[in-house]
């Protein structure tokens, strides 16, 4: 493996590192869609970046990025406090403006800074190739310090994720807290940019949190499956797009961490969707089951006349929950039991002489 | 009598909008008080107010004597369960160990000490078994009982409920109520955000009428009249606000 490539998986593994267990933050707090909105939030940062300074150095540009993306995330709150704008609302419309500017912008560098500007539209969807080790570095000790900080504030991170009502009765200061968990998002986002692009920037936030969420009941373990499956999105993806030349970096990443989050969906254990449907199969079972035993049992208990027997007599012993009707109505359609109209059900009788035999 | 809760001239406002207007009320130690007033009368916010979680437009609180201080953690906080993300990834264990984090301060984890004030507190509410159970897989009931276990293990003075009982069967009512008096037995002031005016006599001792002002507030036997009801309740349409975020 020659070294340009060792470093751009290493440098796209650590991004997917860092922003999958960042992003699990905001996952669980079901703001997802704040990622989206600082991330393209931060395309005008970037290309303004560029045209004040003149300067193509990633740092120049990533302040850029981080500046317009927390003005977009200000913007918003400013919103919030003044207007009845919904904060879903309020983000979807800071994306838009800050991204509509962003583009203008950048075709505006293309007319007027001509060629110079050949690096800038890599920010749109990522490019991996042009990491370099100094941008390891950069990503290398911001991971650590984030690493520290979130260990460090472990469970006051939590309770302010979870409840943060309560952990303002505690006398934590939640509002300090909560601004750190938006900057620690803004760093993310600002160190993957380059690989990622702003487009798909918060897919590798969000995908991983949401995929590793599946697998686990436990916040610590959420994080690190999360910051995990970035990691190896991350590094594989860097490594196929090294295949051809100029394949954009951010949707293979985002390619695979789609696969990982839809596969995590479906097969992970309990709170995966063909988890869940043996489990609805197993207890429609069991309830037809318990739905028979009883008729049984009320045809034992008056064997002489073969009358049917109403679905509330059932009801009533099963419990409100049990959708008796419905099953009722399965059954009949299975042919194991039949409905007299008005006066209720009975077990069918394919062989009444045997049936009768067995009672005797 | 002694106040475990005093409050005077509150007012909180959201966007203009008087939630609570002009609140003079107190609470005495010792007791089980019951909140009791229309959907938007403010009683969610009263609680929030006296929390901290709200900051008033205008107000004295005083906690026992003294201006609250959270960081004292002498009042414990059961919000209401609907405004929780059952989702999250934590167990009832992790959720009762979250009461213990008051004593703990900064970058100290949890340890054998607060596990045991946990599982104490999982004992007294009767969720020993389900230590371990994903929050997720809760019923209504036993979440209810996870929230008054984290304020147990907070083991804190005053205790404020934003309607424990609501969507709650029976059984889990009674039981709630059992911890509840054992609370007040042991001296400690519960107060209580509560729906079902048929109850109030029989649970509480104090009642604080509410409809954006205070319209009663006493003993039972004093407050709890069909004149103060009618006109908490009736009497005069008041606005229906919507509550105010936290800050």
């Amino acid at each position: 493996m020659d070294f340009t490539l060792r470093v751009v998986m290493t440098g796209a593994a650590l991004l997917g590192l860092i922003s999958g267990a960042l992003g699990t933050l905001a996952v669980l707090r079901r703001q997802g869609l704040i990622g989206d909105a600082v991330s393209h939030a931060a395309l005008p940062g970037i290309v303004l970046a560029f045209l004040i300074s003149g300067s193509k150095a990633p740092v120049v540009l990533q302040l850029g990025a981080a500046v317009s993306g927390t003005l977009a995330l200000l913007w918003v709150q400013t919103i919030l406090r003044t207007t009845r704008i919904r904060f879903d609302a309020a983000l979807g419309m800071a994306l838009a403006v800050f991204f509509g500017i962003g583009v203008v912008l950048l075709s505006l560098a293309q007319h007027t800074a001509g060629a110079a500007q050949a690096g800038l539209d890599r920010f749109l969807f990522g490019q991996a190739a042009t990491l370099l080790r100094a941008d390891l570095m950069v990503m290398a000790i911001v991971g650590v310090t984030t690493f520290f900080l979130v260990v460090a504030l472990w469970k006051e991170v939590k309770l302010v994720l979870f409840d943060a009502d309560y952990a303002r009765a505690l006398g934590l200061p939640v509002r300090r807290l909560e601004m750190l968990l938006i900057v620690l998002l803004v760093v993310a986002i600002v160190i993957g940019l380059q690989t990622v692009g702003v487009v798909l920037m918060s897919a590798v936030l969000i995908a991983p949190g949401a995929a590793a969420r599946q697998w686990s009941k436990r916040y610590g373990q959420v994080f690190l499956l999360a910051g995990f499956f970035g990691l190896l999105s991350g590094a594989t993806g860097a490594w196929l797009s090294s295949l051809a030349p100029r394949l954009p970096t951010g949707p293979i990443i985002v390619l695979l961490l789609s696969f990982l989050a839809t596969l995590s969906l479906f097969v992970a254990p309990e709170r995966g969707l063909l988890w869940q449907y043996r489990k609805r199969k197993k207890a429609a079972r069991n309830a037809q089951q318990a739905v028979l035993t009883v008729l049984r049992e009320l045809e034992r208990r008056h064997p002489h006349e073969a009358r049917p027997h109403p679905a509330a007599s059932i009801q009533t012993l099963l419990g409100p929950e049990v959708p008796v009707n419905a099953i009722l109505r399965q059954l009949e359609r299975h042919g194991q039991v039949q409905h007299e109209p008005g006066r209720g059900w009975r077990l069918a009788d394919r062989n009444p002489e045997a049936t009768h035999e067995s009672r005797s | 009598m002694k106040w475990a809760i005093e409050i005077e001239d509150l007012t909180v406002a959201y966007q203009q909008k008087p939630v609570l207007w002009d609140i003079d009320t107190a609470i005495p130690v010792g007791q089980m008080t019951a909140i009791v007033g229309p959907n938007g009368a403010g009683k969610s916010t009263l609680l929030k107010a006296v929390l901290g979680i709200v900051r008033p437009v205008a107000g004295r609180i005083r906690v026992l004597g003294k201006p609250f201080q959270p960081h004292e953690r002498r009042v414990a906080y059961v919000p209401q369960r609907a405004e929780l993300d059952w989702e999250f990834p934590a167990t009832v264990l992790d959720v009762a160990l979250m009461g213990t984090y008051g004593r703990l301060g900064w970058l100290r984890r949890p340890g054998r000490t607060e596990r045991a004030i946990a599982q104490a507190a999982l004992e007294r509410v009767g969720l020993t078994e389900l230590a371990n159970r994903p929050i997720g897989q809760l019923s209504g009931g036993q979440q209810q009982r996870v929230l008054l276990a984290r304020a147990l293990a907070q083991e804190a003075d005053i205790y404020l409920l934003d309607e424990p009982f609501q969507g709650v069967d029976a059984p889990t009512e009674a039981a709630l109520l059992d911890v509840l008096r054992w609370l007040k037995a042991q001296d400690k002031t519960v107060v209580i955000v509560h729906h079902d005016l048929s109850t109030v006599a029989e649970y509480f001792d104090w009642v604080v009428l509410l409809n954006v002002q205070c319209i009663a507030c006493g003993p039972i036997s004093e407050a709890f009249t069909p004149e103060n009801l009618r006109r908490t309740y009736g009497g005069r349409t008041v606005v229906a606000v919507e509550e105010p975020k936290a800050l």
